[in-house]
């Protein structure tokens, strides 16, 4: 009996914390500057392929992953300050200019990596409990959502960065015009949701094969959270992320991987019809 | 008084897209004083405001600051360099608390004198007692005050405030003519507000710029400002 409930919160557990790592990026920079990141994958794949490359050359795997997160949040930032800043209240421009890098970034990897490259092994081995075996790596990447999500609740709640950026995300124009470099903010958030992404990517890189289209792995389930969080990443990707998570496992345990992906997308579905500004716009009216 | 140009202004112009809105706004603000600008609705008064601000670009003229050209100038730059916005509508940011919406200023001023935020709670201790409340859950004359202490913060030398009276009632109104009035000698800083309110006009108002079809049109001197008939007549021209 205890080994079923441990595996059902396990597999909670490890889509909790996909979803939520997943999420976080784009979270962030929809959040703040209201861009629909369609490069998302591609910060992702960054983060993956660093973390690869590094690992293979012999650097530790916590800091070639620091490495990948760190690679993807710069090229987020060089993006931000060459494209995505002349994009700003473009919503339309910005989803086409993005979609343009995705695929620019994946047919160029292909070009110039090939179609495959040899992965990494998955660290820290296994356990059991009762007559289930378990990855010990996956514990470690849901306490890495945990970590992360805390994470951005101290930036945003207990740093200067945090004030400024919350309130560049609610007034931009009164923000400015308290003296806020409000397109520092923009960069640096931009830079933070690229880098989240990479960590994802690193985080989840010694699981998968990898090639150069894999960041879509992650796309599905990052747009889904987001969507049903809404735009405030305090407020909404961990509701969201809890809520997803309950409604994939349950229909994984019952009917099948297939049907928990079908789960996820009529969730976001419904929500969408119910809480248009998903789950932070709801909680923010309720607080109003 | 003074009489250290902080703020002139010459020929500006400004347009919502193509249409214009200021057709040569002339003024000159002298150090420490509190000057009024007066005028109908839809005559360009918080265009002006925001043109000097600089959340909307001039067209065409100048804006003078402390001796340099701000007219080029973004608006993080302009109240990096001290000038202070108290907007129409107070716009505080609805979801922070009191004294999160106080250190955004604070934190974007230079200088980051906390010392100022005690003074703040000291003028308007009301906002001490709520410090930890969402701004969006203020009443009205509380989120002016947020508003004006907010400015205050990042110790500008000029403050603009946009119709400070609008919608609050008359014994914060009074209040915060006071507080104007204390910053004023105090700490000596200049004081630009458009206003339609007579009483607020008439209760600290130095000077009078009138505005009207985005020009100004008249001025009116501290002599004939103690004649409300002068100033009524000019809100109602």
């Amino acid at each position: 009996m205890f080994a079923e409930a441990f595996s059902i919160a396990f597999q909670f557990a490890d889509v909790f914390a996909f979803l939520i790592l997943a999420a976080a990026g784009l979270a962030i920079i929809f959040g703040m500057m209201g861009i629909i990141n369609m490069a998302h994958g591609e910060f992702i794949t960054c983060g993956i392929y660093v973390t690869v490359i590094a690992v293979q050359h012999g650097v530790p795997l916590p800091l070639a992953q620091a490495l990948g997160a760190v690679s993807a949040g710069l090229v987020g930032i060089a993006l931000e300050r060459t494209i995505i800043r002349h994009l700003y209240h473009r919503p339309l421009d910005s989803i086409l200019a993005t979609w343009g890098i995705s695929l620019m970034v994946t047919q160029g990897m292909l070009i110039v990596l090939g179609s495959s490259w040899q992965g990494i092994g998955t660290p820290l081995g296994s356990f059991k409990v009762g007559d289930y075996t378990f990855s010990a790596y996956r514990l470690v990447l849901f306490g890495a959502a945990v970590g992360v999500l805390a994470g951005l609740y101290l930036i945003f709640m207990r740093t200067g960065y945090g004030v400024m950026a919350r309130a560049t995300m609610q007034n931009a124009a009164m923000a400015k015009a308290l003296g806020v470099r409000t397109e520092r903010m923009y960069a640096i958030s931009f830079g933070l949701g690229a880098a989240l992404a990479g960590l994802c990517g690193a985080l989840y890189a010694p699981t998968m094969t990898l090639i150069p289209t894999m960041g879509i792995t992650f796309i599905i389930e990052s747009f889904v959270t987001v969507v049903v969080g809404g735009a405030n990443v305090l407020l909404g990707t961990a509701p969201a992320g809890i809520l997803l998570a309950i409604v994939r496992t349950a229909l994984n345990a019952w009917y099948g991987q297939i049907a928990g992906q079908i789960g996820l997308l009529i969730t976001v579905i419904i929500v969408i019809r119910i809480l248009p500004e998903g789950v932070s716009g709801w909680l923010s009216r309720r607080e109003r | 008084m003074a009489t250290e140009p902080v703020l002139e202004v010459a020929d500006l112009c400004a347009a919502y897209g193509r249409t214009p809105v200021l057709r040569g706004v002339d003024m000159t603000i002298a150090k420490g004083e509190i000057v009024s600008l007066i005028g109908r609705n839809g005559v360009g008064k918080t265009t002006t405001m925001r043109c000097l601000i600089g959340l909307l670009p001039a067209t065409s003229g100048q804006i003078v600051f402390l001796g340099q050209s701000i007219t080029e100038l973004p608006a993080d730059e302009r109240a990096r360099l001290g000038i202070g916005y108290i907007p129409q509508g107070r716009q505080v940011f609805p979801r922070m608390t009191v004294e999160e919406n106080i250190a955004v200023s604070l934190l974007a001023s230079p200088g980051k004198d906390r010392r100022l935020t005690d003074l703040v709670y000291q003028y308007f201790p009301i906002l001490k007692q709520r410090r930890r409340q969402s701004a969006g859950t203020l009443s009205g004359g509380e989120q002016q005050q947020l508003a004006i202490g907010r400015a205050l913060v990042g110790n500008p030398r000029l403050m603009l405030l946009d119709e400070p009276s609008e919608g609050i009632q008359p014994s914060i109104v009074d209040m915060i003519c006071e507080v104007l009035k204390s910053v004023r000698d105090q700490l000596g800083t200049t004081i630009l507000f458009v206003e339609q309110n007579l009483d607020t006009i008439l209760a600290i108002s130095e000077r009078c710029y009138v505005i009207d079809k985005g020009a100004v049109v008249a001025e009116i001197g501290r002599d004939r400002l103690r004649t409300p008939e002068v100033v009524r007549h000019h809100l109602l021209i």
